[in-house]
């Protein structure tokens, strides 16, 4: 440990010796950490504010939707998913909690007084508030009476209050959504945004009312997200409620025509491409890495050369082939480090920049691992690139290493 | 505490062989103080390099204090120059990037001493050569004459059984050079052993035994007092 001291000691008295040359020798380090760092901080940060939109839809959310290859979406054969799944899905598979179907009403235009605005409206019933974990922030959410009634109420999303010019407190104010009146009830919670679209411009009203206005149009877009009762048993409930499905579709559909998966699984999918990217990005860089090596290895042969005649007297005052090399590994590490360590700064700055200059783009976040990882990994690139020069001072023959001119 | 029997040492360029030492026996008792004298070329420095452990002859037997260096590996000859040893050279060789009290240190990092015995050390060595105000500077900031009394204390700090000097007042004036042999008298006057090589009678005639040496063969080892000549 002493000796580790020592060697760090000596390893950093040499670099400071010669300041510039060894910040110039770790370009190549510093340009492949900073690269590594400012994509990742990107990157994470993106699939950071993704799991954050998402958070909330935990692994007992399940949601139920038609599965479509570009195959039957160019021949019309398009897979929906139907008033009877959601009935088989209520009745018909036990474990189930909490029902909500969202339908998607193709009435876009949304007016208030002399505002018309474009809009999603979805027909869902009072358990989309607690199945997708979203509440009203004014007023209330749909409840199962105004379905019964199809009493014509709508809660709107937080982003409509301004895009329709409504009062502070719309609550009670009429808005048209095609050609019916509703009433509005309630204001969402705000969601914020997922790369420069709002997650707050929608509109909620009655599943029934919605199934009324969309009429004839027997088989509309819809997805069921669902809760179960006992969270342990998330697979158990997906494949019964899978064969159910399948049982009352009787042979009229494949299985592959739907799909149920947890709502934590758009997550993983995220974290899935986030992993990919990171690696790619990792490997790219890491080539970097090497070169940079390559640069710090020549310095420390120049370097070695230079001090010859120093090594022959560290020789002849007792120091071992051992202490030598240790000596110049840790210089080799320390200079790879440094390197490493502006990388990381530069990086880091960089990604934060990128993240603030692009409109609706995620703050940039660095994991600790990934500063770590950056650092221990240059540290090891000096280490590795380290070893032929060092080994080349601890094997110099001290008399010749002395008489060296 | 030295004795060595049948010395030699040959190097090899291309089909030449030089004999640089040629079959030396010799025997150096503590608190000696030899003058290694011979014209150049003669084989002072390689002899020199041998005593030191530096180097490892062709053939013949080195005991340095009972123990046959032959019998040592790499490390065990860095240990026996880290603690047996002191070099002093004809060009300083002192480490450019460090301060006076860190260079007179060095040969204690081998030991694993820790920094502030270390320091300690240094400082009392550095004191024994007339140096302690001049801690802080570096090598470059010295002349001539201080920088071969830093290459003094640094051999000395470890406690050596062996101060070796090889040309030591080679790159000195005459006046420094006298300052530095009476620094040498000195330490032999305290018990120190010392091995002087030199050139220059003035300087030998420092010394208590005078070893000659011409073509790597010793050709006389007298004692200063007497001037008895011992050998042919
Ligand atoms: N590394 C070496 N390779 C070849 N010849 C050498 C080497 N070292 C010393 N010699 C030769 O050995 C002889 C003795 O050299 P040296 O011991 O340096 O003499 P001195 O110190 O008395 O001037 C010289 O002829 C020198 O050329
Ligand atoms: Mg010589």
């Amino acid at each position: 440990m002493q000796a580790l001291l020592e060697a760090f000691r000596a390893a950093l008295v040499s670099l400071l010796a010669n300041r510039l040359r060894s910040v110039l020798t770790t370009l190549g380090i510093v340009i492949g950490t900073a690269s590594v760092i400012a994509v990742v901080s990107l990157v994470q940060g993106f699939s950071e504010s993704i799991k954050q939109q998402l958070a909330g839809l935990g692994g007992s959310t399940l949601t139920l939707e038609a599965v479509n290859t570009n195959e039957n979406i160019l021949f019309g054969k398009i897979n929906r998913i139907t008033f009877e799944d959601l009935e088989t899905l209520r009745y018909r598979v036990p474990g189930v909690a909490a029902v909500a179907p969202v339908m998607i009403v193709q009435t876009p235009n949304i007016s208030y007084r002399d505002r018309t605005v474009t809009s999603e409206v979805r027909a869902s019933t009072a358990d989309y508030a607690p199945v997708y974990g979203r509440f009203p922030v004014k007023g209330r959410f749909i409840a199962s009476a105004d379905d019964q009634g199809r009493r014509r109420v709508a809660v709107i999303g937080n982003e409509l209050v301004e895009e329709l010019n409504l009062p502070d407190d719309p609550l009670g104010e009429y808005i048209r959504i095609g050609s019916e009146w509703f009433r509005i009830i309630g204001v969402m919670e705000k969601q914020g945004d997922l790369l420069g679209f709002s997650l707050d411009n929608y509109v909620v009203i009655p599943f029934d009312v919605g199934r009324a206005i969309n009429g004839n149009q027997l088989r509309p877009f819809m997805q069921v997200s669902f809760t179960i009762d006992d969270v342990d048993q998330v697979d158990a409930v997906r494949d019964r409620a899978k064969r159910a499905i399948q049982t009352a579709r009787a042979g009229t559909a494949d299985d592959d025509t739907f799909r149920i998966q947890a709502a934590d699984s758009v997550v993983k999918q995220f974290e899935e491409i986030t992993r990919t990217t990171t690696a790619v990005v990792g490997g790219v860089v890491g080539i970097s890495l090497l070169v940079g090596g390559i640069g710090i290895m020549n310095i420390m042969l120049v370097s070695v050369t230079e001090r010859t005649r120093e090594i022959g007297v560290l020789k002849a005052l007792g120091a071992t082939r051992r202490d030598i090399l240790v000596q110049f590994l840790l210089e080799a590490a320390l200079l790879a480090l440094l390197g490493g360590l502006i990388g990381i700064a530069i990086g880091w700055g960089a990604g934060a920049l990128i993240a603030s200059l692009i409109p609706g783009f995620p703050p940039a976040a660095v994991p600790i691992w990934v500063i770590l990882g950056a650092a221990g990994f240059s540290a090891l690139v000096g280490v590795v690139f380290g070893i032929m020069p060092a080994s080349k001072a601890a094997g110099l023959d001290p008399i010749e290493a002395l008489r060296y001119e | 505490m030295i004795a060595m029997r049948g010395i030699t040492k040959r190097y090899v360029m291309g089909d030449q062989e030089v004999r640089a030492l040629d079959g030396v026996d010799v025997d150096i008792k503590r608190n000696e103080y030899v003058a290694l004298i011979g014209a150049s070329g003669s084989g002072k420095s390689t002899l020199m390099n041998l005593l030191g452990c530096l180097d490892t002859p062709t053939s013949g037997s080195y005991l340095l204090n009972g123990r046959d260096t032959a019998t040592l590996d790499d490390t065990e000859l860095a240990r026996v120059r880290n603690r047996e040893i002191g070099f002093v050279f004809q060009s300083f060789h002192l480490l450019p990037r460090m301060s006076v009290l860190d260079n007179v240190a060095q040969p204690l990092v081998y030991r694993g001493t820790p920094r502030g015995e270390r320091l300690k050390r240094a400082r009392e060595s550095l004191d024994r050569v007339g140096l302690g105000n001049r801690l802080s500077h570096r090598p470059n900031q010295l002349s001539g004459g201080q920088r071969q009394r830093v290459a003094v204390a640094r051999a000395l700090v470890g406690e050596p059984s062996i101060l070796l000097a090889d040309e030591p007042t080679g790159n000195l004036d005459t006046r420094t050079s006298a300052e530095i042999m009476a620094l040498f008298d000195a330490l032999h006057g305290q018990g120190q052993t010392v091995i002087v090589v030199t050139h220059e009678p003035d300087i030998a005639a420092h010394c208590r035994r005078t070893v000659r040496m011409s073509d790597g063969r010793i050709v006389e080892d007298r004692s200063n007092a007497d001037r008895v000549t011992e050998h042919a």
